[in-house]
């Protein structure tokens, strides 16, 4: 009889090597998703200047070296005020899609798991939510909570969750009946169980993607809610309140004030979109488009 | 074999649009009434006396109880009326009535330009796999979305109006020197066209191209995306090999056989576009100083003018459920099948 | 490698002569080399099956005839030859304008799956209408009255009624026949059914290649049919190849082929075949499965792997194929004894 050899597993960092390889534009998302990280987490320390600082003397000059993206309308320079932005950008849209990511978890899961009148009520609920324009509910909610960041937060997650909810509720749907959960409804394991750690882990890969596409979208609203002056009140850094502030400025060509900015908006957004869209290959080739 | 009648269908789609409607006057309701706080102080705004208070809180009901308040609250909808602006001093259904038009305009131009494009891209990218064509439009849809509409509006009127000179200042409709047409449909271009007043045409289609790219372009990217995926799932599918063998000429072929049955997961799209179009409506009609319901929505917001926010509110819910209903029906026309109860 | 048949008397009689003909498909796996030197005839007025299992490369034969190769295919040699009223010409040398007149109009296919090869959301009435306006001269007042002679012809009860149907609310034997009509509808010379009864009922398929059979008599057409089902080929076709991954392996007429198989697969297909009187321990399968044609080491005999009977020479010598009857032809250089 011979020996069979067990076959010889390549090591994590040869796997990680190859995956890399095959995926350099997800890669490259990835990093840029940590630069943006580290930033959110560092930007005030590496700013050059105090983001906050007015400096009438020099207002509204356009990029020069002393100010890579030059200074705005009361000679504040716009890389810091950009660069502290990050902070709030991401957090807001963070917390907004953690929020409606559990909320919408909890929510599908059980729609999908126990189905009948628990399915019916939350899948009317989130029908309902979803025949208003999404971001015309946020203003709507805003407007009947109160301007504050906070509800800039609780507006965007609500009109993120029928998303999670949606996508959560058709993955369980998809598992419900699978072997193994048979397996584990005659080993005697109660609902609860079931569905916190035999179904839902299953479904955690795809939403991955979905959370990464969705941060990217839940950023964009955000920064529009913003833009038209809800929530994040002047003198504080925010992508989108620049923008707004910058844009008397364009007509008259200091295009910097709200260019920067909004650049640096579209580059996280699209960052989230690629590493969506990456990790959509990576997970489940037959999502693509 | 008998298949429903079209009315039947029609009929179908729109008792089935019902609960939405239901859904959006409950949760306009709960918006607008059921606050934490004093719902009267909302509508009285923020300089009101007490007195001032007190009257609306009574006018509205809001000493009811809650099904009572739901039953008056309907009532007022049914009676058309959503309440008196605090900023204008109208009621805001005349208010939104007035400004109605200018959005609807905004909006079917940026439709009908992004699908002017959409289409033929798609098109071109699926019948031409792997060429520059094809990759410029997988990279347009991933950017596309990426884009932030009201970044997207400043950085044309830079361009155009700014550094290049050739759009109009962004300042509304028309000029100053031009007066509106007279109204027929409210929409500047069709109006001025039947009164045959050219120069009020070109001087407010000057005014409406840079919005509408701007409003286009953010849909352009999801449409282009499912022409194209739609377009090459179609293309490879078996009844498009059988036209081919049958010798049909290939125009005949892509868009007879393969375009029509591509459409519908395209229209499927249309629908959610609608509502990112509707939102980024608001932004662009900002961006612009275009005189919509949008720009109103966001005054309205800034002044606290609670009244005229929710207003806008149920109105644009309104109108996409509408929207939506027609797309459904759009749909069964495209599709027999869709008609049929599986 | 195979070497191709020299069929000189045939070329004059026959309506289609394919010689040597190789096609490849480049995929992101590999490149699959779907045929290999295939050569047969096929006369005016008869009726040629092609058996063989899935995968072999039957289908992709009739397509690259039709010249409706997937984007990924790729004709790497030999020629397919038409001869129309005493001219020949080269289908692989037309015009893509030239080809699509004969498309449809003297060189047809029809499918299987009819309600999925069939356009689901337009009339089947306007379909056929479709192809009779793209090669008839009739003016357009004629053409729904054509159509409605089309449907009737292929035996379609109610034909007013059925021109305004859509496929899925039609079965599959009535979209069969649509198809039918579909591919006949200019009459043809010649008719390609890849498996025309997959999917129907028992029933169901002897009206359809009865009905087949009959329009082909009528119209005095040559038709190929394509098929896995060994037993069909044997009731409905005068002569009959096997091909066995991506080569022919053998060619005869019926008769001679059931009482004297001499290619090792053709017998063993012939003994897997299930029979009224068989019992189930009767039939044999065949060992093995089609090889991988994306191998750049594929043996000369493609058959080598599963055949009891090969040795070095069919693993080197390149197969040359050989006459073994009046119309009999193997590609085997061990032939089963008469």
């Amino acid at each position: 009889m011979t020996l069979i050899q067990p076959i010889k597993r390549p090591s994590s960092l040869a796997q990680a090597r190859y995956i890399v390889s095959e995926n350099r534009v997800t890669f490259g998302s990835f990093l840029l998703f940590f630069a943006l990280v580290l930033l959110a987490i560092f930007g005030q320390a590496i700013a050059p200047y105090d983001p906050m600082a007015s400096n009438a003397a020099v207002a509204l000059s356009p990029p020069s070296l002393a100010h890579w993206f030059g200074t705005d309308d009361l000679g504040r320079d716009v890389l810091s005020r950009v660069l502290v932005a990050t902070r709030l950008d991401l957090g807001i849209a963070v917390i907004a899609v953690v929020l409606s990511f559990g909320l919408g978890s909890i929510l599908g899961t059980c729609a999908g798991y126990f189905g009948g009148w628990c399915d019916r009520i939350i899948s009317r609920i989130i029908d309902t939510l979803m025949a208003f324009p999404l971001f015309i509910l946020a203003m709507g909610l805003v407007a009947a909570l109160g301007n504050t960041v906070e509800n800039i937060i609780y507006a965007t997650a609500v009109i993120n969750l029928p998303l999670y909810t949606r996508v959560v509720r058709a993955e369980i749907l998809v598992r419900r009946d699978a072997g193994y959960v048979e397996a584990a409804r005659l080993a005697g394991n109660g609902h609860l169980r079931i569905m916190a750690a035999h179904l839902f882990p299953n479904v955690l890969p795809v939403m991955m993607v979905h959370i990464s596409l969705n941060m990217g979208w839940a950023i964009l609203n955000a920064a529009g809610l913003s833009f038209i002056g809800l929530g994040v009140r002047p003198p504080t850094p925010e992508w989108g309140i620049m923008v707004a502030e910058g844009a008397t400025y364009i007509i008259s060509g200091e295009w910097w004030l709200a260019i920067f900015p909004g650049a640096v908006l579209m580059l996280a957004v699209f960052c989230f979109n690629l590493l969506g869209d990456g990790l959509r290959d990576l997970v489940d080739p037959r999502m693509r488009t | 074999m008998s298949r429903p009648s079209t009315v039947s269908i029609v009929i179908q789609r729109i008792l089935g649009a019902i609960p939405s409607i239901l859904g959006v006057i409950i949760v306009t309701f709960v918006l607008t009434r059921a606050l934490p706080g004093d719902p009267a102080a909302y509508f009285a705004g923020p300089a009101a006396t007490q007195e001032a208070i007190d009257q609306i809180r009574d006018s509205l009901g809001l000493n009811r109880s809650l099904p009572e308040q739901f039953f008056i609250y309907v009532g007022e909808l049914l009676r058309g009326d959503l309440g008196n602006s605090l900023t204008t001093g109208q009621t805001v259904v005349s208010d939104l009535l007035t400004r109605l038009p200018a959005s609807l305009e905004l909006t079917l131009a940026g439709l009908i330009f992004s699908l002017a494009l959409a289409l033929p891209l798609g098109i071109l990218a699926a019948t031409r796999p792997g060429s520059w064509i094809d990759h410029s439009v997988r990279i347009l849809a991933t950017a596309g979305v990426s884009l932030p509409t009201f970044f997207t509006g400043l950085l044309l009127i830079y361009v155009f109006y700014f550094r290049l000179g050739l759009a109009p200042a962004p300042l509304g409709r028309l000029a100053i020197l031009f007066s509106s047409p007279d109204q027929v449909t409210g929409l500047f271009l069709v109006d001025s066209l039947l009164a045959g007043d050219w120069e009020t045409f070109r001087a407010a289609l000057g005014q409406l191209i840079l919005p509408a790219v701007t409003l286009g372009l953010f849909a352009l990217a999801p449409l282009a995306r499912v022409t194209r995926a739609s377009m090459l799932s179609v293309l490879s599918s078996d009844f498009i090999r059988t036209a081919k063998a049958s010798g049909l000429a290939p125009h005949t072929v892509l868009f007879g056989y393969a375009f029509r049955n591509a459409l519908l997961p395209i229209v499927t799209t249309l629908g959610v576009v609608f509502s990112f179009l509707l939102g980024a409506n608001v932004l662009v009609e900002k961006v612009f100083a275009w005189p919509g319901i949008g720009s109103y929505a966001v005054s309205a917001l800034i002044a606290s003018d609670y009244a005229a926010v929710q207003g806008f509110v149920l109105t644009m819910a309104l109108l996409y459920v509408v929207l939506n209903l027609l797309i459904d029906l759009l749909y069964t026309v495209i599709d027999p099948r869709a008609g049929v109860e599986s | 490698m195979i070497s191709s048949p020299t069929t000189a008397t045939s070329v004059q009689t026959s309506l289609l002569s394919v010689r040597g003909l190789s096609v490849e498909f480049r995929t992101r796996t590999g490149i699959v080399q779907a045929l290999e030197n295939i050569s047969f005839h096929i006369n005016k007025g008869e009726t040629l099956g092609i058996v063989g299992e899935s995968g072999s490369g039957k289908s992709v034969l009739a397509l690259a005839i039709l010249g409706i190769l997937d984007q990924a295919g790729y004709v790497t040699g030999g020629e397919i030859l038409w001869s129309q009223d005493t001219a020949t010409c080269d289908l692989l040398k037309l015009p893509e304008k030239r080809l699509r007149q004969l498309r449809g109009q003297e060189l047809s296919m029809i499918f299987q799956n009819p309600r999925v090869a069939l356009n689901s959301i337009r009339k089947v009435g306007k379909q056929l209408v479709d192809v009779l306006r793209c090669h008839s001269n009739l003016p357009r007042s004629r053409l729904k009255a054509r159509a409605l002679e089309l449907l009737a012809s292929v035996r379609i009860p109610d034909p007013q009624q059925r021109y305004d149907a859509y496929p899925y609310e039609l079965s599959g034997g009535l979209c069969q026949r649509i198809m039918i009509a579909l591919g006949l509808a200019c009459s043809p010379q010649l008719l390609i059914a890849d498996e025309p009864t997959t999917g129907l009922d028992v029933t169901t398929q002897a009206t359809v290649m009865n009905l087949l059979k009959e329009l082909a008599t009528e119209q005095q057409m040559a038709t190929v049919v394509i098929t896995h089902d060994l037993a069909l080929a044997s009731e409905y076709c005068d002569r009959i190849i096997v091909m066995h991954a991506g080569h022919v392996v053998e060619s005869a007429p019926t008769h001679l082929l059931f009482s004297q198989p001499r290619h090792p697969y053709t017998a063993k297909l012939i003994a897997a075949t299930p029979e009224p009187h068989k019992g189930f321990e009767d039939l044999v399968p065949i060992l093995g499965s089609l090889p991988d044609l994306r191998r750049e080491d594929l043996p000369p005999c493609r058959f080598v792997g599963r055949c009891d009977r090969a040795d070095e020479t069919c693993q080197q010598e390149e197969l040359v194929y050989r006459q073994v009857g009046g119309e009999h032809w193997v590609g085997c250089w061990y032939p089963l004894e008469e």
